[in-house]
């Protein structure tokens, strides 16, 4: 405030300076109040994968404080250090579900990602026809996809891909889950490709480069930040599907939030491997946004700021 | 920009015979294309051969299944090679019959086709199968029967108040606006930590819903021995959340808003700081108070992307679905059902196919005519000067 220490008692003065920390108390408080809000569900579950069955039913809360941490929740997945060597078939069972959910989830941002680039660029930088469509059509007829409820695709998808032996595989989910993200992925790099000057292009085109050389060579590289945040939003939308997955897959496809699924009705109290089940479902995501924060901000904040 | 450098004939001409044409490009290309006429002729040559190759093996597999041929595949997959055969030879053929208009049209066929296939074949399927009473238990598979779904949907009275719930969690957008312009506000404050505190914001949005309702509906808000109904016992309460029906409700509103507020509140976030400096400060100077300086300045130059954010938000909030499967199963007495989860029971428990997706077509019509009509306000009430 008034660094003159003439002034620094006066009463006008004080009465700025407790507004000024009142102001504080009230934005940190919220904030921290928020904070808690965010956090303590997921400080709960991870605590209580480490608990036993007393610690759960005596409300205890902070591990080695008022109970010892077990790895018992952990044991029911196969993964704690005493059956890390060993064979364990809960721990194939896991791993299958999470190696699908990374399959499934990756391949199917990547195939959006590559498509709906594609599409974009072409929608930024060219004018089509398509019977009575123009440009502005196109790009409505993509967005719109995203109004499409998932549970008018579902049951003819159930049908198709009993026909085409696609059902319970993972060409299947990845198509729908490309399906279903393609519209976002368009949205965010139309608005990345309308911020790179066409001029760039002209110059490469002068250059000697086809528009598909312009493309890879020079609007790509500039474009790759917007392309990640993209992939990385359709990865978080991808991997926590359940919908298409509970409905498509039984056996071989099903992805992790149908194996946590699965497990909340039969369990009852064993609350513990629920805990752990769950952990491992959502600290991946945790890890990613913890790291790439930067960009799924980006992607998200792209469409809204025109 | 280019579009006056072509000559109108010439574009034209290049316009009727064309599926796809460019002109006025904004990166306009000049090129001379000398595209020989057997060139031409080989690549309408590969998309009819294609074309007839897949309609060929289609009618086959289907004359199979009616038993008119003896021999066939097992399943339709060749019918799907060879329509995605034909979707590669259309691709190539733009560049062999078009040259460099066709590499211009490749940008944007392949998602087109990709959408196209995967979901215009689809509801004109589902449309068939909504009049039939297809029961994936019976045996004799889909026999049409007319309006009869529609009469049942009509007397359904748990589908009407699915419908019902939607609106409810459609309200309760509101709220979560509100709370997340909050956040949005407070991430905006000279504050310390912001990176921490964005992160912090963010992770229920990471979360999938299937684990938020365990790790919240199904322990947090078990009765027993859950951190919440703890300390509703120590407040003096009985804990009951999924009892009765306003309750229950509220308790899914919650959960739901839980995951999703992050959502708004980092589009919120991005449009203020994308707001001028410049007007604050002069308002700042004016002498506004902070709330004067909210309600005057900076609320009304948020509204297009409040509007936005909330467009979205509203139509993800139609697909709701996890969470109710999981935790209530849209009990109790249908008090939580959403329209999807009502259809995925519908499936699950009674194998109801026809039924089932008639209800999802009534439901998509519906969607359509509410978000063209909450479109079309948003526009005229943008448009009008404040």
């Amino acid at each position: 405030m008034n660094d003159a220490p003439v002034f620094k008692d006066h009463d006008a003065d004080r009465a700025t300076r407790t507004k000024w920390w009142a102001s504080r108390v009230a934005i940190y408080g919220a904030l921290i109040f928020w904070a808690v809000i965010c956090l303590f569900p997921i400080y709960w579950t991870l605590t209580t994968s480490f608990k036993l069955a007393p610690d759960v039913m005596r409300g205890n809360m902070v591990p080695w404080w008022d109970y010892t941490p077990r790895w018992k929740g952990w044991e029911s997945l196969g993964l704690s250090p005493r059956l890390v060597g060993e064979v364990s078939t809960v721990r194939e069972e896991f791993l299958k579900r999470f190696w699908n959910s990374t399959i499934i989830a990756t391949s199917a941002s990547f195939l959006a990602v590559v498509l709906g680039s594609l599409a974009a660029y072409g929608l930024s930088r060219f004018n089509y026809r398509f019977g009575f469509m123009r440009n502005s059509d196109i790009s409505f007829f993509f967005l719109s996809q995203m109004i499409l409820p998932p549970v008018v695709l579902a049951l003819p998808f159930l049908v198709l891909y009993r026909s085409l032996d696609l059902l319970d595989s993972q060409i299947g989910l990845i198509l729908l889950y490309t399906l279903m993200v393609l519209p976002i992925v368009i949205w965010i790099m139309r608005d990345q490709f309308q911020g790179i000057p066409v001029e760039l292009e002209e110059a490469a085109l002068v250059d000697g480069l086809g528009i598909w050389g312009a493309f890879i060579q020079i609007v790509l590289p500039i474009a790759l930040p917007g392309m990640v945040a993209a992939f990385i939003l359709s990865l978080v939308l991808c991997w926590n599907e359940y919908f298409f997955a509970a409905l498509l897959s039984s056996t071989n496809a099903t992805t992790l939030p149908v194996m946590v699924a699965s497990q909340t009705g039969s369990q009852g109290i064993n609350w513990w491997s629920m805990a752990a089940l769950s952990s491992a479902a959502i600290l991946p995501l945790i890890v990613v946004a913890i790291f790439l924060e930067k960009y799924i901000i980006k992607g998200m904040a792209a469409g809204a700021v025109k | 920009m280019g579009g006056a450098i072509v000559p109108p004939i010439q574009s034209r001409i290049q316009a009727t015979h064309c599926i796809m044409s460019a002109e006025g490009d904004l990166l306009h290309t000049v090129t001379a294309d000398n595209i020989s006429e057997n060139r031409k002729r080989l690549g309408k040559l590969m998309v009819c051969g294609a074309a007839l190759l897949c309609a060929g093996l289609a009618a086959w597999q289907l004359a199979f299944e009616t038993e008119r041929v003896a021999f066939g595949f097992a399943n339709w997959r060749p019918v799907l090679y060879a329509y995605m055969l034909w979707a590669t030879a259309l691709c190539v053929a733009q560049v062999m019959i078009r040259g460099e208009a066709g590499k211009r049209s490749l940008f944007v066929l392949p998602a087109a086709l990709f959408v196209i296939s995967l979901v215009v074949f689809p509801l004109l399927f589902a449309l068939y199968i909504s009049f039939t009473d297809w029961n994936l238990a019976s045996v004799n598979g889909p026999q049409p029967n007319g309006w009869d779904n529609m009469v049942q949907m009509w007397n359904d009275q748990f589908y009407w108040n699915a419908l019902k719930n939607m609106v409810y969690y459609v309200l309760a957008v509101s709220v979560e606006y509100v709370i997340a312009f909050g956040l949005a506000l407070l991430l905006n404050a000279q504050i310390r930590a912001r990176k921490f505190f964005r992160v912090v914001f963010l992770l229920p949005l990471m979360l999938s819903p299937v684990a938020v309702s365990w790790m919240i509906g199904k322990s947090m808000l078990e009765v027993r021995f859950g951190p919440i109904s703890r300390v509703v016992r120590e407040l003096g309460f009985e804990p009951s959340f999924f009892g009765t029906p306003e309750i229950a409700r509220f308790m899914i509103m919650a959960m739901d808003a839980w995951t999703f507020i992050p959502f708004m509140m980092i589009m919120l976030l991005a449009g203020l700081q994308a707001l001028p400096r410049e007007v604050i400060e002069a308002s700042k100077v004016d002498g506004a108070t902070g709330w004067q300086s909210f309600r005057e300045v900076i609320f009304p130059l948020m509204l297009p992307v409040s509007v936005t954010a909330i467009v979205i938000r509203i139509i993800f909030k139609l697909k709701l679905a996890d969470i109710i499967i999981n935790v209530t199963s849209g009990g109790p007495g249908g008090a939580t059902d959403s329209v999807t989860s009502f259809i995925f029971r519908e499936y699950r428990d009674r194998s109801n196919v026809g039924y089932g997706t008639l209800l999802a077509m009534v439901y998509l019509v519906l969607i359509i005519i509410f978000v063209t009509l909450l479109l079309k306000l948003v526009s005229r009430w943008m448009e009008r000067p404040a």
